[in-house]
């Protein structure tokens, strides 16, 4: 058999186990409607919390704040709700639970990596609730009237870049939720991951507002390449230039990330045999 | 077009099974589980409760080594079954996990159709199934059939092939009405018989099955025991399980394995376990009409008496002289002389302790 044909069956094959994944995921999911709403009524409240906040302080400071008045305030959090609807991921608060019940041993003698499972559950969750979030999104839309107005490139660029930032944050979160390996007390570590992500990946307030210091942390570290990135462009922050080296980045974390997530899960499981798995 | 979809492994597709079974992977006569010297040692991080001892323990950790598997070999063969004994902790649980690739041993080699198991290759994995009686991997809040597909889907499982597997596992098993139901709404023995059919709907050639009627009552005990020869006999199928229950092992098992602490103790027929590891030998005894208030406490133990029936123990080695001393003295109706349970075999092996349980079978 040709290398292509034994590819194409090998992601056929994939694509199954996908598929399968996603209708488990759909069935367990309305099995957990209410948790579905009340999860969408606070990603919905946490933008519109931001949005107003923002926009306040715009307006009293003589209507802009740092080059964002109203409508920008509420264009930006508006799509970052979007990506971040898009781009978050639960899995570090689930893993520990998962090592420590045991639940995690059936998946290794599967004959599928156990994070396509992750990936699957991840996904199934987005499209459930957009079905909500976009009428909503509609809404919201409609009481703030937000400015924005991409131009063609910058809308197509726009869905690569949430895709490479669901990658990779998925990928971080991924691999820290391995943590759950060594230690039962993830909670502090989750609690520290999601401050820098609220800080640093521009889902408070855009980076470009933040402290001189904030912002050098921020261009170092891999977060703003999560959320930011994407919202900056379709808001028409950034230059064409700006924008290919802005998926260089988000590549080159992401094979930083693909690599320790490998090294992290192979220590991991060496760690989990060696207590008893 | 899914369906189609070739395996990964090269020569891996998905071959009809019941072909797989009996042309095996290694070459010709080779077993199908070959285990030499292995032993895990678990490292247990030891602290004394209490706030100062918690403390030190973050600057000094002191480490204990506790050895769960001690050095064992043994060799199954294939279409075997093979009961793999021992008390709590003996180690029976550890070397399934290393066996089936859960866990990576501290030192010894296993194969198992030709593969080291903890390397976890898909085409291994696809030839085998774990069953932990106490874990569970069907999804809760769906219908078992829901799982299946998805197992379907990950074990690249032909549509025909899973249907034709489906269908006699819903026959063998008795599936038909709980298949449909969310797991959660199923009983313990229900769930059971669905955990093991989804295990099963790879059609695996070696089976590993850690107590997979804990917990059941005798009828789905029975049940499943009853499967398990089935699908060994239909299918050629390997397979290793640990039990506490004899019935179990008796059934299935003409072949053990008993290990203790970590310890091979011994493997061969069970026939023979009993022979070699019980000292004793049981003679029931019928007194005719009248001697029933006999008392036969001087030919050796009573073990019970009911209705001019009296069970004695007797040492082995003295069962013909007390039988030939009982037939003169006592008014017998009827005397059968036989081993005892085996169940009891197996308490005095573990509870006896190595040494004296071995003394017992070299005299």
């Amino acid at each position: 058999m040709s290398p292509l044909a034994t590819l194409g069956g090998e992601l056929a094959g994939l694509w199954a186990a996908y598929v399968a994944r996603f209708k488990v995921a759909i069935g367990v999911q309305f099995q957990y409607r209410a948790s579905l709403v009340i999860w969408l009524v606070w990603t919905v409240m946490e933008s519109v919390v931001y949005l107003v906040v923002w926009s306040t302080v715009a307006q009293s400071s003589g209507g802009q704040v740092g080059g964002y008045d109203a409508a920008g305030f509420a264009a930006y959090f508006l799509v970052t709700m979007v990506v971040n609807q898009l781009t978050f991921t639960w899995i570090m608060h689930e893993f520990e639970y998962r090592v420590r019940q045991g639940q995690l041993s059936p998946l290794l003698l599967k004959p599928l990596h156990p994070i396509h499972g992750d990936i699957a559950e991840n996904v199934t969750y987005k499209a459930l609730t957009s079905v909500v979030l976009v009428p909503a999104l509609v809404l919201l839309c409609w009481a703030f009237r937000p400015a924005l107005q991409p131009q063609p490139w910058m809308a197509a660029a726009f869905l690569p870049a949430v895709l490479l930032a669901f990658l990779l944050r998925f990928l971080s979160g991924w691999t820290l939720a391995l943590a759950g390996f060594w230690t039962t007390r993830v909670l502090a570590i989750n609690q520290l991951y999601y401050m820098a992500m609220l800080f640093l990946s521009g889902q408070m307030v855009p980076l470009s507002l933040l402290p001189g210091p904030v912002q050098a942390l921020a261009a170092v570290l891999p977060f703003r390449w999560m959320v930011a990135f994407p919202v900056e462009l379709l808001l028409g922050q950034l230059t064409p230039e700006e924008t290919l080296a802005g998926f260089g980045a988000q590549l080159a974390w992401i094979a930083v990330h693909a690599a320790a997530a490998a090294v992290v899960w192979r220590a991991g499981l060496r760690r989990y045999s060696a207590v008893g798995a | 077009m899914i369906a189609t979809a070739p395996g990964a492994a090269a020569g891996e597709g998905p071959v009809p099974l019941a072909a797989a079974a009996a042309t095996p992977a290694p070459p010709p006569g080779a077993p199908a589980i070959r285990v030499d010297d292995l032993r895990k040692v678990y490292t247990v991080h030891e602290r004394q409760a209490g706030m100062l001892a918690s403390m030190r323990s973050l600057v000094r950790r002191r480490v204990k080594e506790v050895p769960a598997v001690d050095g064992i070999g043994f060799r199954v063969e294939p279409g075997e079954i093979v009961g793999f004994l021992g008390p709590n902790g003996a180690g029976k649980t550890t070397t399934l996990k290393m066996l089936s690739g859960l866990l990576y041993p501290t030192a010894g080699e296993v194969e198992v159709l030709g593969h080291v198991p903890w390397r976890r290759r898909r085409e291994y994995l696809r030839q085998i199934t774990l069953v932990m009686g106490n874990r569970n991997q069907l999804v809760w809040d769906i219908p078992a059939a829901d799982s299946f597909e998805l197992n379907r889907a990950i074990y690249r499982i032909p549509v025909a092939d899973f249907r034709e597997t489906l269908d006699e596992l819903v026959e063998l098993l008795d599936l038909s009405a709980l298949l449909q139901k969310p797991v959660r709404q199923l009983s313990l023995g229900e769930r059971m018989k669905c955990e093991v059919a989804a295990a099963l709907l790879h059609r695996p050639r070696v089976l590993f099955l850690d107590e997979p009627t804990i917990g059941l009552d005798v009828t789905m005990q029975r049940r499943i025991r009853h499967f398990i020869g089935e699908y060994n006999r239909r299918h050629g199928a390997t397979v290793l399980l640990t039990s506490h229950y004899m019935a179990d092992v008796e059934a299935l098992c003409r072949r053990v394995v008993v290990i203790h602490h970590g310890r091979l103790l011994f493997d061969g027929a069970l026939t023979e376990l009993v022979q070699r590891f019980s000292p004793h030998k049981t003679i029931v005894v019928e007194l005719d009409e009248g001697a029933a208030g006999v008392d036969l406490s001087s030919y050796g133990e009573v073990v019970a008496v009911e209705e001019g029936r009296v069970t004695l123990r007797v040492p082995k080695a003295a069962t013909a002289q007390v039988t030939g001393r009982l037939l003169a003295g006592v008014p017998v109706a009827d005397l059968t002389v036989a081993d005892p349970p085996i169940e009891e075999v197996i308490e005095q092996v573990f509870s006896g302790g190595t040494a004296g349980a071995a003394a017992g079978g070299a005299g």
